[in-house]
């Protein structure tokens, strides 16, 4: 392994002397019912070797058998990336040697991808639209999970033995290639995150991929080389395996800019190698160099026939694309009427359905961003999920924002409430009744609670009377107390004054 | 057509991952100039314009429709493997990376 | 008992029929049978594995359907209760499946191929495994390491490969019917050596589910009998669509019974028979050439037009054959690597990581032929060659294909010799591979097609048996067998009888071994 300590050179002394030049190759797993060649279950995180038949397992003498549904969602990937799909294509066998590969060879394409000549707008956090043109996208099947057992790491340097379950093997993938991204410059690392972001964003809007990232659903490996500026020759390229979270493609993109210059700097050349990314140390390490030993005889899978497309059949699955996530981000911006600011939190917190499917659930805009931005995603911080996560529905949302709106509670109450809800005691109005939370609304009790207040604060009640309304604050701390925090503040204000002889 | 070497039968073995000593890669190499000799006419006897045929029958668009048959038991997985743990396939260390 | 196991499959199963014998009692004679002639140093070790309590439970229980009569009785398949041998390339539950290689000794499949499967359903007791050359990688059986299965006609020959196994079961009356793989030949070459019937459906014909892939865009399963009307009703049987095939035909089977009894009439009249040019003289024994030619006089004489038909780039489907089939071979047996099942093999020193294992395994697992082939494809197929090698044999395949077009415009069946020559001997040529693969010349056109083919006894050069082939256009394997029948009731009406009638009495020759 080549030596971790090497001289980095300053991100922006880098970019001053060299462009960068990006290619991404991302992995997105289908979310089919079964697998690509076989009818087992395509499930994520059953017990071990349970999703697996004898196709699976590479079981001498067995067949593979396309699966129709992962063909087409191959197809609408290739649609929402804007990319021709061929009339006719193949698959091919790329053979190579590796535990988690049952039958040593996986059953790709080669030559004739099912999509290929496209591209993809992405918009980054200040809404600058850089177009990346897609090389191809092609239909393969995902390896098994090995796992390395002993020494002290887990990982496979030291390991003493590793242990293989296969019921990964087999899942659908396409596999997404871009041709080489030049023009970056400096937002080459924030290219990089919104690109992956995107490609991700699309699949889960098609309905294709659970696109879960931390699943592995999404997997990225990040091609970057640079150039003198200036030239127009790529220099050579180092491809960083398996970098598996956004922000991880930001800092190795970032990272291996300045590796490179590094190396370029020192007057030394460039390992064409793969590259291992760390998540603790933010670093890149090398790996297996490229060598005679990827010749991986490719030819034509001659267990299975060829995919051969007609118009119809396109056009019927175009016809299923839904709207694609930057114009429906532009549609919906316009609808709910939120600032630039708001949308952009409400899209960088992944809200946009949540909110989409609360506002048809009968609650304004503003509620439903207020809840979602607020309360939900504290509550979300706390228990160290996302805020979808933790399950309150649209239903939720309305009732609680119903029952503000009727004064039965005020939002304090209503943020408990929804704690309640989460703990499983029953719909807010239930719980509003069971636990007795309703806000107090006889006057005469709150009347009393009032008088008791201003008692004992004869120097609050003489500077309302002097004019000074924002007193009446001080009066609101003791009546809620009195009254278990059931009091409704607007209430509370107008009795003061009333009780005072004030118009409001 | 030139003939195949003996480091070509090397790189050929460990490319195909079979174990070979010295005297089977000279065994070998003798005999696959052989046939390799025999069979070179093969690169000639078709022009450009040519197709390939990669399936004697040529069909088209055969799938499964998307549903879920059986699978096998873990015990079945597991009862032809050389060595098992955990209801996983037990390997050795693995050096080579992907 | 000797009677049961000389009968045909068609005649033992309507004496099953009628109650005249059981099917315990004939998978019992089958059963005595092998163990008379199959075991000892000079036995004909044409069985890997002897099935015989599972044999007897499916023929008791066919024996108890017919018995109680009615519907049970009547929904029974014709073949139903004869006993039936699979070739050791074929995956069984129950049985184990070693594809002739150590690489799988002792391996059981939890899964039953698709054709057993239907045999099951059909209720055909299996008799057992037969042996192959390793991976059915040879023309003789002699690559099997198990040891080499010996021609029934004459145990110092070889009986074909690499279903030799099969077919000499079913020639020294081991078993009446039995299943092979035909990759370049190795149904048909087989019976032609051992004077029995072999045919290789269409390509996708028969469901290859199950069968352990040799060279998957050439590989076929068939069946393997003593006559050609046997080999109908066994066809009927395993054939058909299957979905678990991509490549198999979703095509109703035509009728190859009907076909067989047609000809059986021994009238061909109006039906165009091509002599392929390429397939005879040269490299053609004379002995071989004449019986072909004998043939030839007995087809015309039944009604048929004779025609000349040319081949001319059948001259590099051998090339082109041994380019393709040990490309597909290389990546098809790349499964075999001591992970998930079979041999593995701790290498005697230094590190023990997977690489390694895998390599000790492959090497110590895999015999001579099965490494020369994997070598080669994984040439042929390698950076830099590919477009020579692999690329180039893809469209000699398209060329052979176009040769058969034109053929078939001029003839309804085109004919050959099966093989160029007789049995030859044990060892004999082992040591010179290229000697070995020219076995192949006559059969090897058909599976790069994916064109039908049937061999059938022709009579004997210096007593041994001669195949004689006929090829049909995909998806008309009826006419091979309408054809095939024809030719075998004109011959046997001059021979006075079956041609396997004249093969040596093993039981006796043992006996004499012993003695």
């Amino acid at each position: 392994m080549a030596a971790t300590t090497e001289s980095l050179v300053d991100f922006d002394e880098a970019l001053e002397k060299y462009d960068p030049v990006l290619g991404f190759e991302v992995h997105v797993e289908l979310n089919t019912k079964t697998k690509m060649f076989s009818d087992a279950p395509n499930v994520f995180g059953d017990e071990p070797n349970t999703n697996v038949t004898p196709v699976c397992l590479g079981l001498p003498g067995v067949l593979p058998v396309v699966n129709k549904t992962a063909v087409e969602y191959s197809i609408l990937i290739g649609l929402a990336l804007n990319c021709k799909i061929a009339e006719t294509c193949g698959f091919a066998r790329k053979n190579y040697f590796y535990p988690d590969t049952p039958k040593n060879f996986q059953t790709s394409q080669y030559e004739d991808p099912i999509a290929y000549d496209g591209y993809l707008d992405v918009e980054l956090e200040d809404g600058e639209v850089f177009r990346v043109e897609i090389e191809r996208a092609h239909m393969e099947e995902d390896a098994g999970k090995l796992t390395h057992m002993g020494g002290s790491t887990g990982r496979i340097q030291g390991a003493d033995f590793s242990l293989v379950d296969y019921n990964r093997a087999g899942v659908p993938l396409v596999e997404i290639v871009t041709k080489p991204i030049v023009g970056a410059g400096k937002r080459a690392p924030e290219l990089a995150k919104a690109y992956v972001a995107a490609v991700r964003e699309i699949v889960k809007n098609l309905g294709v991929s659970d696109a879960k990232m931390e699943r592995g659903n999404v997997r990225c490996d990040a091609n970057v080389s640079l150039m003198p500026k200036g030239a127009d020759k790529f220099g050579t390229r180092s491809e960083t395996k398996n970098v598996n979270s956004l922000r991880a493609v930001e800092h190795a993109v970032r990272f291996e800019i300045e590796r490179h210059a590094g190396v370029l700097e020192a007057g030394q050349k460039v390992v064409q190698e793969t590259r291992h990314w760390h998540e603790d140390t933010r670093t890149t390490t090398a790996g297996r160099p490229k060598s005679d030993a990827d010749d991986y005889r490719y030819f034509p899978e001659p267990d299975l026939v060829p995919v051969v497309t007609t118009a119809e059949w396109i056009e019927e699955l175009r016809a299923r694309l839904p709207e694609p996530p930057a114009e429906r981000r532009k549609r919906l911006k316009a609808e709910w009427g939120y600032s630039d600011a708001e949308f952009r939190d409400v899209v960088n917190a992944g809200l946009l359905d949540a909110i989409g499917e609360t506002i048809a659930a009968g609650a304004s805009a503003a509620v439903a961003r207020k809840w979602w931005m607020g309360e939900i995603s504290r509550l979300a911080k706390n228990a160290d999920t996302d805020p979808e996560g933790l399950g309150v529905t649209p239903a939720t949302i309305v009732e609680l924002n119903g029952l503000i709106e009727a004064k039965k509670i005020n939002d304090k109450i209503a943020r408990q409430v929804l704690e309640f809800v989460l703990a499983g005691e029953g719909t807010p109005a239930e719980i509003v009744q069971k636990r007795g939370l309703a806000v107090v609304n006889d006057d005469s009790a709150l009347g009393a609670a009032i008088e008791d207040a201003m008692a004992t604060m004869p120097d609050v009640v003489a500077k309302i009377k002097d004019g000074k309304l924002q007193a009446i604050g001080a009066l609101i701390g003791p009546v809620m107390k009195a009254t278990r925090g059931q009091a409704d503040a607007g209430r509370v204000r107008e009795l003061v004054l009333e009780k005072l002889g004030i118009e409001g | 057509m030139s003939a195949i070497s003996r480091e070509d039968v090397a790189h050929l073995a460990r490319l195909a991952h079979i174990e070979m000593s010295d005297a089977e890669l000279d065994k070998m190499t003798g005999e696959l100039g052989v046939i390799v000799d025999a069979i070179a006419s093969v690169s000639e006897a078709a022009g450009a314009d040519v197709p390939a045929t990669s399936h004697p029958i040529p069909l088209a668009n055969v799938f499964r429709e998307d549903v879920v048959g059986e699978t096998l038991t873990v015990e079945q997985v597991l009862q032809n493997a050389p060595d098992s743990e955990d209801s996983r396939f037990k390997v050795p260390a693995i050096l080579d990376e992907e | 008992m000797t009677e049961i196991i000389k009968l045909s499959a068609v005649e033992l199963a309507q004496k099953l029929r009628a109650g005249e014998v059981t099917s315990v009692q004939a998978v019992q004679a089958h059963l005595d049978r092998i163990a008379a002639v199959d075991g000892g140093e000079r036995g004909v070790h044409a069985f890997l594995h002897v099935n015989a309590e599972e044999a007897l439970a499916v023929a008791a229980e066919v024996d108890a359907i017919r018995a109680a009569g009615g519907a049970g009785a009547e929904a029974l398949h014709p073949l139903a209760g004869v006993p039936i041998a699979i070739k050791d390339l074929i995956v069984t539950v129950g049985q184990p499946t070693t594809a002739g290689s150590k690489m799988l000794e002792g391996w059981m499949s939890p899964y039953d191929a698709t054709v057993i499967s239907k045999i099951r359903a059909a209720k055909l007791p299996m008799l057992g495994k037969t042996n192959l050359d390793e991976f059915a990688m040879g023309s003789s059986t002699e690559h099997s390491a198990y040891g080499p299965t010996r021609n029934p006609w004459d145990l110092d020959r070889i009986p074909g490969g690499s279903g030799g196994g099969s077919a000499a079961a079913v020639a020294a009356f081991e078993a009446p019917l039995a299943l092979g793989t035909d990759t370049g030949g190795s149904i048909r070459q087989p019976g032609a050596v051992t004077g029995t019937v072999g045919v290789k459906p269409t390509y996708g014909g028969v469901s290859r589910y199950g069968a352990i892939a040799m060279a998957s865009s050439l590989d076929q399963i068939g069946p393997v009998s003593r006559t050609v009307l046997d080999s109908a009703y066994l066809h009927e049987l395993i054939g058909g669509h299957d979905p678990r095939d991509s490549t198999s035909l979703n095509e109703p089977v035509p009728s190859l019974v009907d076909a067989a009894r047609q000809g059986l009439s021994g009238d061909l009249t109006g039906v165009r028979v091509g002599v392929i040019a390429e397939l005879q003289g040269d490299g053609y024994e004379a002995g071989v050439q004449a019986r072909f030619n004998e043939s030839l006089e007995v087809l015309r004489a039944a009604g048929a037009e004779i025609v000349e038909v040319h081949c001319p780039n059948f001259k590099y489907a051998l090339g082109a054959y041994y380019l393709i089939m040990p490309s597909e071979v290389s990546s098809n047996l790349a499964k075999f690597d001591g992970v998930r099942y079979g041999k593995r093999v701790i290498p005697a020193d230094g590190p023990v990581t997977i690489e390694r294992v895998m390599g000790a395994t492959r090497a110590a697992g895999f015999g001579d032929e099965v490494k020369r082939r994997i070598i080669l494809g994984t040439y042929a197929l390698s950076a830099g060659y590919y477009d020579a090698y692999y690329g180039s044999a893809q469209k000699v395949r398209t060329l052979v294909q176009r040769d058969f077009d034109a053929a078939f415009e001029k003839a309804d069946v085109l004919v050959s010799p099966t093989a160029p020559t007789v049995a030859f001997g044990l060892g004999s040529k082992t040591g010179d591979p290229l000697a070995m693969y020219l076995n192949d010349v006559a059969t090897i056109p058909a599976n790069l097609a994916g064109v039908p083919g049937i061999s059938v006894p022709g009579g004997l050069s210096e007593g041994l048996p001669v195949g004689i082939q006929f090829l049909a256009p995909a998806r008309e394997d009826a006419r091979l067998y309408r054809v095939g029948a024809a030719l075998e009731s004109l011959l046997e009406k001059g021979w006075g009888g079956p041609l396997i009638s004249q093969a040596p009495d093993l039981a006796s020759a043992e006996k004499e071994g012993v003695a």
